[in-house]
Order: C-alpha cells, then structure tokens, then sequence
C-alpha cells in the first residue's frame, strides 16, 4: 500500500499554497494559555467550528477536558457584527459555569466584520453581564496573521494587560513567562526556580491543569493555574523572564514598557547551554546562588552526554517545529555534536533563520532553514539529503515511516504517545530526558537494523 | 441535581415519561456562551468529503481549517491517500484585504500538475464567504484548462452548524454524479450512501452485498473514487446510512435520475440484518432468489457471533450505558446492540437530532431514560453521575471527561480503531465494550473504589447512592 507517498524529490518554490503545515492558527494558541488561569474559561468570539476544532485538537494532545465557550456565530451575526452574541455569551458564561475569569479571543470571521472586544465587553459591565469580582480579558488572534505561537503570546500579553497592578511596592517576587510549553515543563521551570529560592510567579501555568489525577469527579475549572492575585502582582514584581521570543516576548515587553519591571527575554531553556543561562539569569536576577542540588542535576547531564557522545556523533537531524522550541533544540543538539541540517518552522519571524544560521556556522554541511515552512518542503528535503533522526509532531511519523527514520515527536501537536504530557523536555531533567529519547530512538534503529554479525550487547 | 442546565435549553432535555406525550425542541441554534460539542458548515463538509482518496481537497481560508482536519479520521482507502495529505492556501491578512482569488488559482493549478488528482474540492471557510472571493469563477476556469471537474464546496462555517456542512457536501458531490459511463452497470446495483470507511467497515458491507449478487457502483464517500461517483447515477437503488450526512444527495439523485433510496443502519445485528433484507426486498423481482441468499448470509454470520456475545454479556448483563453521538441514527442502533449485550442504555443524545429522531429514540428506550439535545459537559457529566453508568460512548471531547468520573468509554465516532458495522463489528463492539466496562483500571478510581465502600456503610441517599463516596 502507498502510504502517503504523493511527496516529490523535486523542489519547486511554492508561493500559493501551504502543504502539510507545521503550524496552526491564532486561537488555539490563546486558547491553550488562557487555560493557564485558575478558574479561567476560555472563549471563542467566531463561529462554534472554530471553537470545536481547538477543543478537540487540545484534548487529542493532552487526553484531558478541554472547556471553552464560543459565540457561535450565524449569517447574520457574520452581518451586523458579533455584539449581540459576545454580549449574550458572556452573560450565559458567567449565570451557568461561574468562571472567575473568561479570556476572549477572536477569530477570522469577527477580525473582518471589525468587532471590538474591548468596547462589547465595556457594554457587557455596564449592563450588568459580568458580575463584580468577575474578569475579562481578551487578545486579538485572527487565524490570518501569526501562528498558534502568536496567539499563545497575545493571550499572554492579554493577562498582563487585563490584570497587572502596581502598587509602588515591589513584591520580591519574579515574574517567569514560561513560553508555549507543556504543563510537565511548566512544572519544571517552577521547580528550578523553586531550588533556587527564587519567589516566582509564573504564567500562564497548565500544570495540574492539562495533566490533572483521574479523581472521580469532573470538574470545569481544576484547582491549578495562575492566580488572578498572582498575576496583579505581576506588576509590582522585581523583573520578568521571559522564555521564548516568540511567544513570551510580547508579555515581558509589555511589563517592562508600562509597569518599568525589567524584563529579559532568554531561549527555552531546552538543553545544557540555554537551561545554564536561564539558571544564571534567574540567580543573578534574584541575587541567589545556585544550590548543590542544581549542580547536581547538571553534572549527570554532563555526565550522560560523557558516557554516550561518540553515539551522537554527527548524526545528521530534520526538525520541525516551533521557532522557540527549534532554536534551543537546534543548540542542544549542536552541544550533543550531532548536525541539525534541515531546519522548518511554520512560524513566520524573521529571527528565526538567522539564529539558526549563527547555532549551526560550525557545522560543516549544508543546513536548510525555512521560515513560514510547512512539512511537504521538510520531506522533500529528507529525500533529498538523508537524515539519522526526525523531531517534530505526530505528523512526523509519516515522513518517518516513508524514509525509515526514527521519530522523536516533540510539539504540538502529539496525538499518539503519552509522554509530553508527564515529562518535561525543559531544565537539566529535560535535557537528560531528550538525550534518552534520542539514543532509544538511534539504537533501537541500528539493533533492529544493522546486520546479524554486527549486533552489539555493550553499548 | 446541580443547575448545570441553561433554563433556554430545558425543553431540549427530556425525561422519558410513558404517561406524557414526548416533545422536545431540536435543531435550533446553540446558545451563545454554551460550551457545546457541536461544529461548523465546513466540519460536515470536509467529513463527508474528506474521504474520496483520489481527490485533491485543498482548504481556501487560513491555515487553521486546513490544519484541524488533516488526516484526524481513519478513513480508509485501499488505494491512492492523496486525502490525507493536507493542503491550504494559507490565506493571510494581504489576501484578506485584497482577496484569495489569484492565490486559489495558483495553488490548484500547481496542485492538480503535480498529484494528478481525478478530481479537486475547494472547501469555503469562514472568511472566504466574507471577503467575498468568487470561487465558482476560479473552479470553472481551472476545470476548463486541466480537464478535471473543480467543485467549489460552500461550506463558510458561520452558516449554520455540520447539518448545513452535509448539506453543501451532497451538493458537491452531485456535480460530479452524471458524468460517467453507466452502460456496464448491473440491474442488481447499489451505491452506498454515508459510510466513511473507518477502519475499513465499508468493505465489510461491501463484501455482504457482493455476497448477495447486488454490485456496488460507488462508496460514498468512504475508500471513495471520483470516477465511481461519476457512474454513481447507474445504480439501481441508493442505501443511505446515518441520518443526515448523505441523505440530502440521495433526495437529489432521486429528484434527477429516479433514483430511488432507502435508509440503513450497519450497527448492530438487528439493523445490520434489516439492511440486507430491504435490500434484498428491493431487488425480488428482478432476482428472486436474493431474499434467500440474504437469509443464508445473516445465518451464516449470526452462528458465528452469537456464542461469541455470549461470552461477553455474562459480564455485562445489567451494566448501564449512556451515548451521545453525532447524529440519531446511530442512537438508535446503539440502544439496540446494548440490548444484546444485556445493558441499557439510560441516557442518550446527538448533535444533530431531529424532533422524529428524538421521538423514535423515545419509543425504543426505557422509563426514566434521559434524552437531550445538543448537551454540553456539564449537563453530560451530571447525567452520568445521576444515572450511574458504566460506559459513555461519544467522540473525541466526551472520553477524557467519562475517563475523569472513572466511567468507561467507547469511541464511537471519528477516532474508532475497530470496525463496529456488520456482524463482525457488533463482536468487535462487545469485545470493545467489555474491554472498558471490565477494565481493573476502575477499581483504582475514587468513585468506583468508593461504591463497595458506601453499600458497607449502608448509603442512605438512594437518590444519588453513587455520591457517597465522594462525600466522604
């Protein structure tokens, strides 16, 4: 049987068209961080597809319920504006489910009609639909510009906007924007802070959210999540971190522009390299030392990578993925001596293409970039220059298929393995993690594959 | 109960009460701010379309539409899979302002030179219908210059929910019926009609009918093929499985060609079995010993299933099952093949139910059994609690909630693994069924744990004898 075969060595420069994305639109992306809030329903200003699409997409990635209310939207709504539907939703919203919060985000569909978000909501508390004590945030994510990277940071942005105060008196405490994570590797960056003795506040956070205890009962809003508290504090915090350019940046800029609380912006701490310069900020920042139990995780990183180097030696790697994600892995990967060569992110930014390029300038060969990339282009690559491994998405697992190479999924999203959900890819726990992931999926290959005489016990 | 229902949605729940005459309302719009299961115009379209595998499918909107429906359902081709590839034109905020059109061009223009597809769909999303691009204008020019039919699908999601998506859908796809060369098509002769192929059930009734002597013209749309679609018209009978998605097209081929239609359901032994009968029926005159291959067939497989079901209803007997699916049709097959399991199914609903759906569900359900229209989780979760049950059969959204109540569960919808239509599939829904009913993992969770608990401590609340535990 053909599987998925219809991918052709040779490349022609498509303008028109995208094929096989490796991104997906605006809403999910703010969607997912508004569900870093406690008691924080998130809420679709569009048509109820979209709202559906993001609810199913969430909950195929992380097997757990996913909430949020939608507009729904019809012809005529589609006509005379999205007022009256916003107006009624959030009504209903806050009369049935009680959130403490709801986050609007928008669509296509209410962008062009031209819906203001913060003017409906501004009539919805003057009539009395949303109760004192109750919030509303919103961001603008038409599925048109960006990506799912940049609607999770104008959600983000959203928060700050929506709930930072400042009261004169700085907290002590430091702001962490852990960037479009999975709630295991949200735990983590709390965690290393945590070590540190730094009083952190970290958002949004889907741990215990999105990774929730079966307990018998099904509840809308999980006991976890970012604090409406916590996030007005944000404001009197004594500096911000933000991990990840695209989808933290907005955020900590925006802390930094209008509550003067100094930010810096760091890669995802993904790996030896940027995870040591995540830890040193973060020390310097809140004047700490780094305990021994850090220096413990890293040394047996360092360890590990001692014990098994000559098995990643330049092996050749394709990567698709999130540009915050790909520019740390690709580091981490370049600290392992292997050689990222093709490079996709459907992301658009125009960083992207030369930090890669500054990441891989000692390798010697070729390495394809391409930003507002998609998957087929990926492929065309692979046949074109073989790779030893593939990191990305579930979908990946075609590419891998077709050219026999071993997959580590690592993304959004990962509709077939359980992994991503429990076990952080972040901090020095996560980069061990990805070295395991990266010698079972090597080795596995050359024990199922290498020949008979050549099978080696002791590796 | 908790007040977990918007008083506007009370009369699309109903309690099933012998002494009152059932009503309830249906097919309306889902109320702003609830968070329902529902879709849009474009997700009923790309279903039912989505698996013709020898079409190109390409996705005019931004790259969301296109993104959320690649490859996510196991429809099965025995061929070419151009249809899980995923292609779009990737609109952004330039084409929004100066329009798709030239973009739509382009792409399927380069699209149909490099697959070759038989045939191209353009699906319409959201904001195609409101920047106003005139994708019949672009279809008619790219069908005249590649020599493929280039069928526009008017599937802008805001225009309704998926009943409006099916509608579209069959619209489409008769543009294509009537094209093709029907002289070679046998008298004995059905197209199948809303079956999808997941996990290849198509060639399970496929092989019925071919048992029988009747051909089958074409599969719509599951293992699909433009140029079967194309002759589908030749057929002698239309059969038109699940409720809403094709019916609308068989009412079209009827209106066109005289093509007459009669509704089936491949779930369940019941079902299965009439399926093949009315098939049968319909063709007696022209070959009258049709009727008695279609007994022999049913015979053939029932000897094989029964003892097999009866292994597994000794376990279940008396288990209770709650179902909300896409659309009634399979409600009613459902409550049915629990039947033969021993189980009773007490709360049941769809997306997409009509007031003669809900009333048919009514009559083949018990005393006391909740039925409801376009629910939300909340209203769900509540029901499961209320009313006990062992296993939840819905789709994608309701299984991790049944799985946190510690409740069974059973994917009956787009992300099945396991055949479940014929007679094979009512054993592969036993052993389905029995696998998460009887799972051990349920005796590690709390509510579960807890009712061997509670009969210890002599529950006294026989209303809601299942909260005890969690009162605790």
């Amino acid at each position: 049987m053909t599987l998925l075969r219809h991918t052709t060595p040779e490349i022609k420069p498509r303008k028109a068209l995208t094929i096989n994305p490796a991104k997906t639109c605006q809403p999910i992306g703010a969607m997912y961080a508004a569900l870093g809030i406690r008691g924080c329903l998130p809420h679709s200003h569009g048509s109820q597809g979209c709202c559906a699409y993001h609810r199913s997409a969430l909950t195929r990635h992380y097997k757990e319920p996913v909430m949020a209310g939608t507009s729904s939207f019809t012809e005529g709504s589609s006509v005379f504006g999205g007022q009256a539907n916003l107006l009624q939703a959030l009504e209903n919203i806050f009369a049935i489910y009680e959130p403490d919060v709801v986050a609007v985000h928008t669509t296509c569909l209410s962008e062009t009609i031209g819906d203001d978000i913060p003017q409906i909501v501004a009539k919805a508390r003057q009539e009395g639909k949303v109760p004192d004590g109750k919030h509303v945030i919103y961001a603008n994510t038409p599925s048109y510009v960006g990506s799912h990277v940049t609607g999770f940071a104008n959600m983000v942005k959203g928060m700050v906007r929506g709930f930072a105060q400042k009261t004169g008196k700085k907290n002590g405490r430091v702001n962490l924007i852990p960037g479009y994570v999975e709630p295991a590797d949200m735990a983590e960056i709390k965690h290393l802070a945590e070590a540190l003795g730094v009083k952190s506040i970290l958002f949004p956070d889907t741990s215990g959210v999105l990774n929730g205890p079966l307990t018998g009962q099904y509840s809308m809003f999980p006991e976890a999540g970012v604090t409406v508290d916590e996030l007005k504090a944000s404001g009197d915090a004594i500096g911000t971190l933000g991990l990840g350019e695209w989808a933290s940046a907005e955020a900590a800029r925006y802390l930094d522009s209008e509550f003067k609380v100094p930010c810096k912006i760091l890669d995802l701490p993904i790996g030896l390299k940027a995870t040591d310069r995540f830890v040193d900020t973060l020390r310097q920042l809140a004047g700490k030392s780094v305990p021994e139990s850090i220096n413990f995780e890293r040394g047996q990183l360092v360890d590990v990578i001692s014990d098994w180097h000559q098995y990643f030696y330049h092996k050749k790697v394709a990567l698709a993925g999130d540009p915050d994600q790909i520019i740390s892995l690709v580091e981490f990967l370049v600290t392992l001596d292997m050689w990222p060569v093709h490079i996709v992110t459907g992301t658009p930014g125009k960083r992207f293409e030369a930090r890669i390029r500054e990441l891989t300038a000692d390798i010697p060969h070729e390495v394809n970039v391409k930003v507002e990339g998609d998957m087929f282009l990926l492929h065309q690559w692979i046949k074109q220059t073989p790779v030893d491994l593939l990191i990305c998405n579930s979908y990946g697992k075609y590419i891998a298929r077709d050219e026999n190479i071993p997959l580590i999924r690592h993304g959004f999203p990962i509709l077939d393995r359980m992994g991503h959900v429990y076990f952080p890819t972040v901090g020095y726990k996560g980069a061990l993690r990805l070295c395991e992931k990266i010698l079972d999926a090597l080795l596995d290959k050359q024990d199922l594959t290498c020949p008979e005489h050549q099978v080696e016990l002791q590796m | 109960m908790e007040q977990v229902i918007f008083t506007e949605r009370a009369n699309q729940i109903v309690r099933k009460d012998g002494a009152v005459d059932f009503t309830i309302a249906c097919n309306r719009d889902s109320l702003a701010g609830a968070v329902s299961q529902r879709a849009c115009v474009f997700c009923g379209s790309r279903v039912v379309l989505y698996p013709i595998a020898d079409a190109l499918h390409l996705v005019h909107g931004p790259i969301g539409c296109a993104a959320y429906t690649w490859d996510i359902r196991g429809a099965l081709s025995s061929g070419p899979e151009l249809h899980r590839l995923s292609f779009s034109t990737d609109l952004k905020e330039k084409d929004v302002i100066f329009g798709g059109e030239k973009k739509l061009y382009q792409a399927l223009t380069e699209l149909i030179a490099r697959h070759k597809p038989s045939a191209a769909f353009v699906y319409s999303t959201c904001i195609v219908g409101i920047i106003g691009d005139d994708l019949n204008a672009v279809a008619k020019r790219v069908e005249a210059e590649q020599g493929i039919p280039v069928i526009p699908v008017a599937s802008e999601g805001f225009k309704g929910n998926k009943r409006e998506g099916y509608h579209a859908a069959c619209k489409a796809l008769s543009k294509l019926v009537g094209r093709g060369d029907v002289s070679a098509v046998s008298p004995l002769s059905v197209n199948i009609l809303g079956d999808f192929n997941l996990a290849g059930e198509i060639w399970i009734i496929k092989d019925y009918y071919q048992r029988m002597g009747v051909e089958v013209v074409a599969t719509l749309t599951g293992d699909g093929r433009v140029a079967d679609i194309e002759k589908a018209h030749g057929a002698a009978l239309n059969v038109v499985q699940c409720s809403g998605a094709t019916q609308d097209l068989a009412v079209m081929m009827q209106e066109t060609y005289g093509t007459p239609f009669i509704r089936a359901s491949y779930f369940g032994i019941e079902d299965m079995s009439q399926a093949l009968y009315d098939v049968a029926k319909f063709f007696a005159e022209k070959d009258p010993g049709i009727m008695d291959r279609a007994k022999a067939l049913v015979r053939d497989e029932l000897s094989m299933l029964y003892p097999k079901l009866q292994e597994y209803k000794k376990d279940l007997k008396g288990k209770k099952a709650a179902v909300y699916v896409g659309g009634a049709f399979k409600a009613f097959s459902l409550v049915k093949s629990f039947r033969h399991l021993g189980m009773d199914v007490v709360v049941v609903g769809s997306q997409t139910g009509t007031e003669e759906d809900y009333k048919e569900l009514a009559a083949i359900t018990d005393e006391g059994t909740i039925i409801v229209d376009d629910a939300n989780p909340l209203e769900l979760s509540a029901f499961i609690k209320e009313k006990d049950v062992d296993i939840f059969v819905g789709g994608v959204k309701e299984r991790p909630i049944a799985f946190k109540l510690g409740v069974g569960f059973c994917d009956h919808n787009h992300e099945r693994k396991e055949a479940l239509e014929g007679f094979a599939g009512m054993l592969n829904f036993a052993r389905e069924v029995h696998a998460t009913v009887m799972s051990p993992v349920w005796r590690f969770t709390p509510r579960r744990s807890g009712k061997a608990a509670s009969a210890a401590t002599s529950c006294t609340s026989p209303e809601r004898p299942c909260d005890c535990a969690e009162v605790k």
